[in-house]
């Protein structure tokens, strides 16, 4: 029954945000609560000689300053800090030592009965450091690559597959050839939200903890491990999140901090970092990719190359999968796929938005135009013309792929068939006006995850799991599922996540949490149905005692027989039958790995873009982008289409203004403010339209929906390169195209 | 931040005083700056005089036929005066390419005026900065450096003023007007900003204590002929890497009689070059003419690497101003 699933419905928790009701991790109060401020590293590499902290201690309302040199025993072995996210390697531990191993590393924690106290003592005190010299550039490096080391992330992160075929002959010898290297630097998450923890220090040591987290499981198995403490002693809440795009999949260091302080001082500690802190952890990675494509005349693409080096930290190997998606798009059966990393003295990367999908996708799809471009054929002709219906790098058939249609109804709003291929063809005024295309994929995966369902004395349905709602819609769309399931309003369900007290559910992450989350509560729900029903054909006189389950429907707040409504028994009867107890089901759901394994399961875009370039100045304006998407059944056209225009907009200002820019010299993002970390405004974006292309998938997850969160981005940035080429005639490698790159 | 004493008088003369008897003390109007200033720890006053209830609050016209802005009045309330919309039409979008609504509603004229520069290096107290730290160096130069200076540089900073209100004062020829324990004095806003030279710490050239009070505007406003051109890395909330304000006095038989050209984003002042603006005197408005101009103004400038390609910007934005002012090329 789908009275709500499919339908625009508002966010069930939109009043609470616009009215400020909705509360995040640093705007829970207690009494007694201490600020922590921190103090950043001034220097990118070598080892702290000396501290001075004696000014800020003698400060009224100065309660302790944490360094490395008083900080409490605590966790000896890597494993005790690595969270759910953690990539190979040896996980960064603040105030452990003496050493520094990035710019901006924190070295110290004020914490006093203020805010502005803290801040003020911070400022007071001295500390001396020994620089070594240090290495952040990954073009003066990139000779020191090399493969990743494999651990658990691998899982999710598969290495390039193996070579296929035998590139290096049938690319020399293919007659349409192009060879092309494209770079993009640093970019930071930058949500809206700052990072913050609120640790509320309760009886006998016990804690409470709000943080900024995709996870609260993963805060807590964290501060469980790091600190000893046992996982009942620890709860984690976290409702909702001011957008993180990937930046809260791991614990940022505020929490270890937090939770320092508040053990210490035994009492409550908030700590919040500044803006300019929030270029001191996890980013995008600076990737260098080099793409060699072989055709044959009549437009077949033979042979393949694809190359990524990103940089990692000296500590962990953090890996993206960058080059895969070229095998997985297209047909030729020669093909090297690599991927390497040069660790450098930064902090590990971490993955943001599509990580890696936008990377190699950007790359690819403008490597792919410059091909059709030199075979002289029409780039979305190209695209259809290499075409492939299965994964080339696993061989398997797709799950679902409508990218065709994508293309077709893509191109149809857009009006790509007036395009005139000749680049500097088309004008309006004195402007260069280009249409540029590109195709997008990102994994449509599944977890397993845990939720719970009651249906409580009053009638009402609260269902819930340890889930996170970054922004993206996770309330809306499980309170949609519930309701359907249960054929209850959804005035009278109650969804509720973001706490460790919940069953549980992975990390919010790589578009995975409709399909994962929402088919947990679709099977919780379902399974708390047969319970109803077993009750409900227990009471005195019940139209059911001797109809079966699969005979009834649950619909209006009651089950009712299929072959006739009119016999019925409300859900609020069948609860009130239970001794005065609410009926509650919990259940577990888990992908179905057998079936799933015999197909490759994406979600599909095309991307159309329109640009307006003044020459003579340099000046892009993206007039017009279109995306179509295939990600399977849509469950909430509204939210659905939010989050795609997010990730449109994040596309617009990932080709043309993202850049956290590091003076190598210093080894330091020097432009780490919004001021100068250019975002997308309101005044670059122009004319967004989404189309959900109709996708029936029967694979992917027991509701057929694909994952949204990643897909909106990854097909943008390249469609907008190739629609400056168009413009212009110039092929920008190197992104963001700044109007300096036009000149 | 540091912890600072605060007053809020009512009279100039008392805030003056105020101002002069303590130590490390500053004025403070809208604070869009200056706050943000202090959270970086970059300013450090002790104490904060607040001068946003000191009468300088209205715009009234001058006896010589101009505008004079009070120092108070905010960012907003002049670009959107009905005489300078209409007298002053340059003024007007100059201020309105600056910030955001929400920024331009608190900040003041005055406070415009004393804008710091938006160096990452004099930001960041952790790097070296002449003009913050005077002998600590200067991060920029062989540093990143993209929206940096190319004219009027000096071996120990590189930094330009920000504003874009201040292009088109500059441009209109305005008159600053402040007040000391001395007295009164005005500074025409040639003469105002400075160049880095070896005491990149100074700004400008207002003496300690004293307050500006007021902008003097002449009655020339060049209403007909104009354009302010700004251009950034985004199209909105971004300060420029090149701007233009560009005055003309076109007659009847289309010769430019008077041409005011000044840029933005390229020097530690707003940039001008009265012998370039001679050069038009007595042309027809033409690109060739333009070009040759625009050659004059920004010779001798030189980039640093990531602001290089600014000087072949700056070249074009001057011609593309000039062409919009004189009409020769629509506004877009």
């Amino acid at each position: 029954m789908t009275q709500y699933i499919g339908k625009p419905i508002n966010r069930v928790d939109g009043l609470d945000k616009v009215t400020g009701k909705a509360r995040y991790a640093a705007e829970f109060n207690v009494p007694e609560l201490a600020y922590g401020v921190v103090i950043s590293s001034a220097i990118t590499k070598g080892k702290i000689v000396r501290i001075d902290a004696s000014d800020a201690l003698s400060l009224e309302g100065v309660l302790q300053v944490f360094t490395h040199e008083n900080r409490p025993k605590l966790a000896w072995f890597d494993l005790s800090y690595k969270d759910q996210d953690a990539p190979p390697g040896s996980p960064f531990r603040p105030l452990h030592d003496e050493k520094i191993k990035y710019s901006g590393q924190p070295v110290a924690l004020v914490v006093a009965e203020t805010y502005e106290v803290a801040r003020y003592a911070a400022s007071l005190i001295q500390i001396e450091y020994e620089e070594e010299e240090h290495e952040t550039s990954l073009e003066a490096n990139k000779d020191r690559a090399r493969k990743p080391k494999s651990g658990l992330a691998s899982a999710l992160k598969p290495p390039p597959p193996k070579p296929r075929g035998d590139f290096e002959e049938v690319f020399n010898a293919a007659p349409v050839r192009t060879i092309s290297r494209y770079v993009h630097s640093v970019e930071h998450h930058n949500p809206m939200e700052m990072f913050a923890t609120t640790v509320v220090y309760e009886k006998k040591g016990k804690l409470t903890i709000y943080d900024k987290t995709q996870g609260a499981p993963n805060s807590q198995l964290y501060v469980s491990q790091v600190f000893n403490i046992p996982f009942r002693d620890v709860r984690v809440i976290s409702p909702y999140v001011g957008g993180a795009f990937g930046s809260a999949l791991r614990p940022q260091y505020q929490l270890f901090l937090a939770v320092l302080a508040a053990r210490e001082l035994k009492r409550s500690v908030r700590v919040s970092l500044t803006r300019q802190q929030m270029f001191t952890f996890g980013h995008r990675p600076a990737t260098n990719q080099t793409i060699a494509l072989g055709a044959n005349a009549d437009g077949e693409m033979t042979a393949m190359y694809h190359e990524a080096i990103s940089e990692t930290s000296r500590f962990e190997d953090y890996t993206e999968v960058v080059v895969n998606w070229s095998g997985m798009l297209y047909p030729p059966e020669n093909v090297i796929l690599d991927y390497k990393l040069v660790p450098l003295d930064v902090y590990t990367p971490l993955d943001m938005r599509a990580p890696g999908g936008v990377t190699g996708v950007s790359a690819l799809e403008c490597a792919v135009d410059e091909l059709a471009y030199k075979l002289g054929i029409d780039p979305l002709e190209f695209r259809l013309k290499n075409y492939t219906e299965r994964d080339m790098n696993e061989d398997l058939p797709y799950s679902s792929k409508e990218l065709r249609e994508c293309f077709r109804q893509g191109a149809e709003r857009f009006g790509w068939a007036k395009r005139n291929p000749e680049p500097r063809s088309m004008r309006n005024g004195s402007n260069l006006i280009g249409w540029g295309m590109a195709t997008g994929i990102w994994d449509a995966m599944q977890m397993p995850a845990r939720a719970e369902a009651v249906l409580m004395v009053n009638g009402k349905l609260r269902v819930s799991s340890a889930t996170a709602d970054i922004g993206t819609g996770t309330y809306t769309v499980m309170t949609q599922i519930a309701a359907d399931t249960l054929g209850m309003p959804v005035e009278d369900v109650l969804f509720k996540l973001g706490d460790t007290e919940l069953p549980l559910a992975p990390i919010q992450g790589g578009s995975w949490t409709v399909a994962t989350v929402g088919s947990a509560v679709k099977a919780v729900c379902e399974d708390l149905g047969k319970t109803l029903f077993k009750l409900a054909k227990k009471l005195p006189g019940s139209p059911f005692s001797k109809v079966d389950y699969q005979d009834v429907v649950f619909l209006d707040k009651s089950i009712q027989l299929k072959a006739d409504s009119a016999l019925r028994v409300s859900l609020q009867d069948v609860v009130d039958s239970n001794g005065g107890r609410a009926v509650r089901e919990t259940s577990t759901s888990l992908p179905n790995m057998l079936q799933q394994r015999k197909y490759a399961r994406s979600v599909h875009s095309a991307v159309f873009a329109e640009v307006q370039i003044d020459e003579e100045l340099g000046t892009v304006k993206v007039t017009r982008l279109v995306s179509a998407i295939a990600g399977g059944r849509i469950i909430n056209p509204k939210t659905a289409r939010s989050q795609i225009i997010g990730g449109m907009v994040w596309g617009i200002s990932k080709a043309l203004e993202e850049e956290s820019v590091m003076d190598h010299q210093v080894g330091r993002f020097m432009n780490h403010s919004l001021a100068e970390y250019h975002v997308a405004v309101n005044a670059d974006i122009h004319e967004l339209d989404v189309v959900f292309v109709e996708e029936d998938d029967t694979i992917v997850n027991p509701l057929g929906a694909k994952g949204l969160g990643e897909i909106g981005i990854v097909g943008v940035p390249a469609a907008i390169s190739n629609a400056v080429f168009h413009a212009t005639g110039k092929r920008i490698r190197e992104l963001p195209i700044t109007l300096d790159k036009l000149l | 931040m540091n912890s600072f004493s605060y007053v809020r008088p009512d009279e100039i003369d008392v805030a003056i005083d105020d101002l002069s008897v303590h130590h490390a003390a500053k004025f403070i109007a809208g604070g869009t700056n200056l706050l943000d200033l202090m959270k970086e720890n970059v300013e450090r006053p002790a104490r904060l005089v607040d001068i946003n209830r000191l009468p300088l609050q209205t715009i009234d016209d001058t006896a010589e036929g101009g505008l004079r802005l009070g120092a108070l009045v905010t960012n907003a309330d002049t670009a959107y005066n009905e005489q300078v919309e209409k007298r002053y039409p340059l003024l007007s979008q100059a201020i309105l390419a600056g910030a955001s609504p929400q920024l331009r509603n608190m900040a003041t004229n005055g406070g415009n005026l004393f804008q710091r520069t938006r160096c990452y290096y004099f930001y960041d107290t952790d790097m070296p900065c002449n003009k913050r730290k005077p002998g600590s160096g200067c991060g920029a130069i062989n540093g990143y450096n993209r929206i940096h200076a190319i004219l009027g540089t000096s071996d120990s900073c590189i930094a330009t003023h920000p504003s874009d209100m201040c292009v088109a004062l500059r441009a209109l020829d305005a008159v600053v007007h402040v007040s000391g324990r001395l007295g009164e004095r005005t500074i025409p806003m040639a003469d105002f900003h400075r160049l880095p030279g070896n005491t990149p710490q100074y700004d400008n050239t207002v003496q300690p204590g004293e307050l500006v009070t007021a902008i003097e505007l002449p009655a020339k406003g060049f209403a007909d002929h104009y354009a302010y051109l700004k251009l950034r890395d985004r199209a909105s909330y971004a300060f420029a890497l090149v701007s233009v304000a560009v005055g003309l006095d076109i007659n009847n038989d289309g010769t430019i009689t008077e041409a005011r050209i000044a840029l933005g984003g390229v020097a530690h002042k707003p940039w001008r070059r009265p012998e370039s603006e001679e050069q038009l005197v007595g042309q027809s408005a033409s690109k060739e003419v333009f070009q040759l101009v625009a050659d004059s103004i920004i010779d001798g400038a030189k980039g640093y690497g990531h602001n290089t390609f600014k000087v072949e910007l700056a070249r074009r934005a001057i011609v593309r101003a000039l062409m919009q002012a004189s009409k020769l090329e629509k506004i877009s």
